[in-house]
């Protein structure tokens, strides 16, 4: 049966606002509540479903990052997966990795582990490359599936819909493959009490990128992070006459 | 683009056609201006555009009292006082319908005064007139006291909105009557402070309307009733008399404690214009846990373990029975319940200034009650999306019911070791003439939510429903109306939680206050 890696990045939860640093050299992390992109929770939950319907043998998570990585691992281990890979990039070098080295240390693990699927989110909501699944696809030279709305197994691979601009796209592909996981794949489950206490004993291999042979050294140097421009204020107008008026002033009419 | 965005998306691509129908009643938030955020659109879904219900003056046989009837003289005079944008005379509904849809005033006319001294001036020429009003926050109360029962004029505090200030030192914020708790606790929270009171009707309610009401919510178990947090206030009287009782110190005893007086009369001594509240220090690390049980006794022996192995950091502790929880999934498809198959749940969730201290003690009581087999699943998470995603599950709980079909709603304090039995016996009373009838609300007060949910509102359900859920209460020395307050609906049955002496020192106070009656009639002692 095959096996499924899945990444799992860790990102500032959505529901913080997110503050740019004083400095402006990237937005502020310390002592901010993190959890895991997501979309990489949608990807677990449909290498579990897979699990599941016992289409998937092993659910390999991965995450690369500093030391607290290892949470959304174990998140990822309490929600189903068997065991976790930790690539371990301490927190200075973590800011300037980008989806090109996550991509190759991915390819280098989809192979050392003889996985048959990977499964992305399709991208993370902290940088929002939309990159690592496409590239880790072309490393690997395997067929790509992004955007995946829905996953079926057939004899020869996998029957795929996607979601594209103004529709949906049927695919077929042979495995294995790489697939990124939208917003609509499934409703990513929460992990229960006994499968929180089940995954604390699961286990969780550490690597370097270096183990794994790939050069992670900085492709780009952080200029500055700036804040969106601020919404201008509104203002009421008495009646329509007035609003015209404006409108004109404006140059909108 | 944030997650959010996106997850709102997919909830509101399938709460689109409860949207729909519900367009009409999104004046209450849209006026805000403020209010775009996805579940604020998903919270008005409660105020179905289901016909509107018949006059209540007319259904409930109420007297009109005897007040003068406003006039074109009178109209101009308020459009002097406050503007003509101010004044409304048309597209009345929002103000004259509750919340539930079960009361309908017949108003003529809104004002929507913009400062304390606008509101003075007002209630004075209403005084002399003898035009009866009814103060109007967001208009989300649950015993019909915001809404006209005749023609009162209703005066809406919408435009009295601001945070005046926030004191990141003492804790002390001043604020507006007519401020959104929400856009209150966003404010608050920019300088790391929390507003002690959080309820689901967040989004739509006024703070000034939830201290009129002393709202409850789910916070009280870690900051107590309103009347500790509360300050100071100030109210403009009947006869347009502002009486000054602001302060911002917690310690004040000079003379009888007359903002008090304020806290929970509901608009009927007095409209609250401002107030001054101390807001505790915004928590560092929130954890949540939303457990399966399998009977009520072990909800109260969880119930005591919380309170014992999470004291301090103990934040909020809610119980959902099974039911309910079912009424709300199957109403919002787009909420997603951690576990099934349980008759009890509960949400038990710690605020404390050590994240890793405090998952250590909730840990611990998990395990604990685990091994004893008191929970038996669950899930457990300190993740902020993940804690709002599990109280979302909570907070539309009511709105499910009342989105179901009609519901009887009680909000009642029962003694602890009493406190579900009479969600059993309610459902034996009343049969098959019930869909549903359920329980969940704020255990850690002893406040239950007993609801009834039926096809439509008939005299044969009434009657096996009211004026038994009162008794039963009264018997066991609970309060008929732990935090929704009397209002309208609950008017004929504040006996049975007062005696005869209290009810008529009330009256008293009443009378003292506003001896025209002109301040929120048909309400509370009427």
């Amino acid at each position: 049966m095959a096996r499924v890696l899945v990444g799992v990045k860790r990102v500032i939860d959505y529901a913080v606002k997110v503050r740019v640093k004083p400095e402006k050299n990237g937005v502020v992390t310390q002592g901010v509540k993190h959890s895991m992109n997501p979309f990489d929770e949608i990807a677990v939950e449909e290498a579990v479903k897979l699990k599941e319907k016992k289409l998937a043998g092993e659910i390999v998570a991965v995450s690369v990052g500093p030391t607290q990585s290892q949470e959304v691992i174990r998140t990822a281990l309490a929600m189903g997966a068997d065991r976790g890979i930790h690539v371990e990039v301490p927190a200075a070098e973590y800011e300037l990795l980008q989806p090109v080295h996550v991509s190759k240390i991915l390819a280098k693990l989809a192979l050392e582990e003889k996985a048959d699927l990977v499964i992305l989110g399709k991208q993370a909501i902290d940088d929002d490359a939309n990159q690592t699944a496409q590239m880790t696809a072309a490393v690997l030279d395997w067929p790509q599936a992004t955007f995946c709305n829905k996953v079926e197994k057939t004899d020869a691979g996998l029957t795929i819909v996607r979601e594209i601009d103004g529709g949906l796209e049927t695919i077929k592909t042979k495995t294995p493959a790489v697939l990124s996981a939208d917003l609509r794949l499934n409703t990513p489950r929460y992990a229960t009490l006994p499968n929180i206490m089940k995954a604390k004993k699961k286990p969780l291999k550490k690597v370097t990128p270096k183990d794994l042979g790939v050069d992670t050294t900085p492709r780009i140097e952080i200029i500055s992070v700036e804040d969106p421009p601020v919404r201008q204020a509104g203002a009421v107008v008495a009646d329509v006459d007035a609003l015209v008026a404006k409108l004109k002033e404006g140059g909108h009419v | 683009m944030r997650f959010q965005g996106l997850l709102q998306l997919r909830r509101l691509a399938t709460a689109a056609t409860l949207r729909q129908r519900h367009s009409s009643h999104i004046r209450t938030l849209t006026d805000t201006g403020t209010h775009t955020h996805g579940h604020t659109v998903v919270r008005t879904l409660a105020s179905s555009a289901s016909p509107l219900p018949e006059l209540t003056q007319i259904t409930d046989h109420v007297q009109r009292g005897n007040y003068a009837t406003l006039n074109d003289k009178d109209v101009s005079h308020f459009e002097q006082l406050l503007g003509k944008n101010h004044v409304l005379t048309e597209d009345l509904d929002g103000y004259n319908v509750c919340f539930l849809k079960r009361i309908r005033g017949n108003s003529k006319l809104v004002l929507k005064p913009g400062s304390t001294e606008e509101l003075a001036a007002v209630l004075k020429h209403c005084n002399e007139r003898k035009l009866a009003v009814v103060p109007q926050g967001g208009n989300t109360g649950l015993v019909g006291g915001s809404v006209p029962i005749c023609d009162e004029i209703v005066i809406s505090l919408q435009r009295m909105n601001k945070v005046l200030s926030v004191d990141e030192v003492t804790g002390i914020a001043i604020v507006e009557a007519g401020c959104i708790l929400e856009n209150f606790s966003l404010r608050a929270q920019e300088v790391g402070l929390t507003v002690p009171l959080d309820l689901g009707a967040k989004a739509s309610c006024h703070i000034g309307g939830n201290v009129s009401t002393n709202a409850g919510g789910l916070r009280v178990v870690r900051y107590g009733n309103l009347h500790g947090s509360v300050l100071g206030v100030e109210a403009v009287l009947a006869n347009g008399q502002v009486l000054d009782l602001m302060s911002n110190f917690k310690k004040d005893n000079t003379g009888y404690h007359m903002k008090n007086l304020f806290i929970g009369s509901e608009g009927t001594l007095g409209i609250i214009t401002k107030l001054s509240m101390l807001c505790p220090h915004e928590s560092k690390a929130v954890n949540l846990a939303f457990i399966g049980l399998n009977s009520f006794d072990d909800v109260l022996k969880t119930f005591v373990s919380a309170k014992r192995n999470l004291g301090e950091i103990l934040s909020s502790c809610e119980l959902i029975d099974e039911r309910a929880l079912n009424v709300a999934l199957e109403q919002f498809k787009f909420l997603n319940a951690p576990i099934s198959g349980y008759p009890f749940y509960m949400l038990i969730e710690t605020s404390g200034s050590n994240g890793a201290h405090d998952e250590e003690k909730l840990n611990q009581f998990i395990s604990l009650g685990m091994e004893r087999d008191e929970i038996r699943d669950g899930t457990v998470t300190g993740e902020p999306g993940k804690v709002q995603e599990i109280w979302k599950i909570r907070e539309m709980v009511p709105l499910g019911l009342i989105e179901k079909s009609f519901c009887f709603k009680y909000d009642i304090s029962l003694p602890l070791r009493d406190f579900y039995s009479i969600v059993d016996v309610m459902r034996d009373r009343c049969g098959d003439l019930a869909n549903v009838v359920c329980g969940y609300g704020h255990l850690g007060d002893s406040n239950l939510h007993l609801n009834v949910n039926c096809d439509q509102l008939t005299d044969e359900i009434h009657k096996r429903v009211e004026p038994f859920v009162y008794e039963y209460t009264s018997k066991l020395k609970g309060s008929i109306s732990a935090e929704h307050g009397i209002g309208f609906l609950k008017k004929d049955y504040l006996h049975y939680s007062k005696n005869p002496v209290a009810i008529d020192w009330m009256r008293d106070m009443k009378k003292m206050f506003d001896p025209n009656g002109i301040l929120n009639p048909y309400k509370m002692l009427a």
